[in-house]
């Protein structure tokens, strides 16, 4: 962070949960991008992801209880597909934070969080379905907006929609 | 006559011929049934199917399927300029217009870091409110319906129909409005729309509190809401609810107050939350409560506004729409209280283009709906359609 600018509160509550997260994960994650907007950090390490969240919902200090939301986005510059979670201690700390995750975009895979918010279960779905990010122990990873049998990822950068689906010509 | 003292337990089927029972088959085997409510059902309010996997009348799993509706929003979004997506935000919640517009230009414009006039701020909330109330309307009217009382739900279009006539007045449209843009507004409000404001609120308040009595003093609705469909308020937050959803399961969580945007810390209002005295916290009534008593809040802040609101002298709307919106790289995750929750907006800009790199919409409805399966779990079937109304679903957000 640079000297002498000022800061919001809700920064400064943001970079002091990152540093409790840092402490405890060390070079599992990288440094925090301390913006105004959406402070947040990123897992380089992803097969910690899990363990990470755990500790993200259940430190005292912590208290991530809420997951507001999961975006899935595409970064074809980096070969990379990856997912940026937005958290708040909701009714509890109140402070937000922002993780995000990467993989591979050919064959990558990310710890799903499922199991330790619940409502990432959906999120998850939707961003395997547009990405096609693969969640490794997702308890039903399958398309949720598209239909079952489409093909592609349709929010990839360098995605071509199909010739026709059962018959029906598709691009207009 | 040793066989026909098994009847009634269920696992024989009879027939009758010439008064006489006769057993038509033996020893069946009771299993799971598979019955589809929807994509057209009355009460799965628009194009929801739910896969119920039904043991008579109990429900072992109810499985939403959604995409029906499905319009490829955020691939939309990448493909046009940031105002240009102003309609298309419309169309995400159409029964709360006013209100997704508004989060989408407090998102664009957090990126942006631009100051908006302080009446383009006054004119955004009540414009957002007169839509909350509308939009309440239509799920305790529907709601009602779901659960078979039907005069509630032409007072509530009555009523509703004089706010979209108040909107279409400010705006020219009476549900997609394209009214909020980034940095101000498309018009400001006409002369008297103020004055009328007030005769609509003198004629309102009465009419909610008629509205409220209708249904929860009508015994039946009790029945079929009461203690059905409890959510506790830990799972609740672990589902990500958010909305009247959440302060129906007893959590004092409301964005306008705990993370306020626009005008929303000057004003004064109360956070509903069910007291549990009518109803059991958590439960189908608390929610339908919780509407209820919005809508008193809403009107209180619509009047707050009226009173401090700076006159239009020297006013134009448009003063503080950049004329080329191409905000500087970075990534904004910005909200706002929506009728059914949290509306977030996921922006990310390289910096370059006029056009959002990713915009995803983070739907409240979406996400309070992927707690069905739980919440749906050995539940009767009838008691399925109090659930999904209280959710109080809009298709057009959950598919986008």
């Amino acid at each position: 962070m640079e000297e002498g600018k000022i800061v919001s509160q809700s920064l400064r509550e943001s970079t002091a949960a990152y540093m409790i997260i840092q402490e405890r994960f060390g070079s599992a994650v990288a440094p925090l991008d301390p913006n105004e907007t959406m402070p947040f950090f990123e897992v380089t390490d992803s097969s910690r992801w899990v363990e990470i969240a755990l500790f993200m919902r259940d430190n005292p200090k912590l208290k991530f209880n809420y997951m507001a939301c999961l975006s899935g986005v595409d970064y074809p510059a980096e070969e990379k597909v990856g997912i940026v979670c937005n958290f708040q201690s909701l009714a509890m700390l109140n402070h937000t934070l922002a993780v995000k995750v990467k993989c591979d975009r050919n064959g990558g895979c990310i710890p799903s969080v499922s199991r330790v918010w619940h409502t990432a279960n959906w999120h998850e779905r939707e961003a395997y379905d547009l990405f096609g990010i693969i969640f490794t122990g997702h308890p039903e990873l399958k398309r949720i907006l598209c239909p079952d049998d489409w093909e592609g990822y349709p929010l990839r950068k360098d995605y071509k929609v199909q010739a026709s689906y059962h018959g029906i010509k598709v691009p207009y | 006559m040793q066989e026909l003292e098994r009847v009634g337990q269920g696992s024989v089927r009879v027939t009758r011929k010439s008064d006489k029972l006769v057993i038509v088959e033996k020893d069946l085997a009771t299993e799971q049934m598979v019955l589809a409510m929807g994509p057209q059902h009355p009460s799965t309010h628009g194009v929801l199917k739910l896969e119920c996997l039904t043991d008579g009348e109990v429900i072992t799993e109810a499985i939403p399927c959604l995409g029906y509706l499905h319009r490829c929003f955020e691939k939309c979004c990448e493909n046009v300029d940031y105002p240009a997506v102003v309609p298309y935000t419309d169309r995400l919640d159409y029964l709360s217009a006013m209100n997704s517009e508004f989060a989408y230009a407090i998102a664009v414009e957090k990126l942006l870091d631009i100051e908006i006039p302080r009446r383009v701020e006054f004119i955004r909330v009540i414009v957002a409110e007169l839509n909350r109330i509308a939009s309440h309307l239509v799920a305790i009217g529907t709601y009602g319906i779901d659960l078979g009382a039907f005069t509630p739900f032409l007072f509530c279009f009555r009523d509703r129909e004089i706010i979209l006539g108040l909107l279409e007045w400010a705006s020219g449209a009476r549900m997609l409005y394209n009214y909020i843009w980034i940095g101000g507004l498309a018009y400001d409000v006409p002369a008297d729309f103020l004055k009328r404001l007030r005769e609509f609120i003198t004629y309102f308040r009465p009419k909610a509190v008629e509205l409220q009595s209708l249904l929860t003093e009508n015994e039946i609705f009790l029945k079929r809401t009461r203690g059905i469909g409890i959510m506790p308020a830990d799972v609740a937050i672990n589902y990500g609810w958010s909305g009247p959803m959440l302060r129906g399961s007893g959590v004092k969580w409301d964005l306008r107050r705990n993370d306020p945007y626009s005008i929303y810390p000057e004003l004064d209002f109360k956070v509903v939350v069910p007291d549990g005295k009518l109803s059991v916290v958590g439960d189908c009534l608390s929610r339908h409560l919780v509407r209820a008593l919005e809508m008193e809040e809403s009107l209180r802040i619509i009047e707050q506004c009226i009173d401090k609101m700076p006159t239009s002298e020297g006013f134009n709307p448009r003063s503080a729409i950049p004329k080329r919106i191409r905000p500087k790289a970075g990534e904004v995750y910005s909200r706002a209280e929506n009728p059914r929750g949290e509306l977030g907006f996921y922006i990310e800009s390289d910096g370059k283009s006029t056009k959002p790199v990713r915009c995803k919409a983070r739907s409240s409805c979406f996400v309070n709906l992927s707690a069905m399966k739980d919440l749906s779990k050995g539940q009767l079937i009838p008691d399925l359609v109090a659930i999904i109304g209280s959710i109080d679903i809009v298709l057009g957000e959950v598919d986008r």
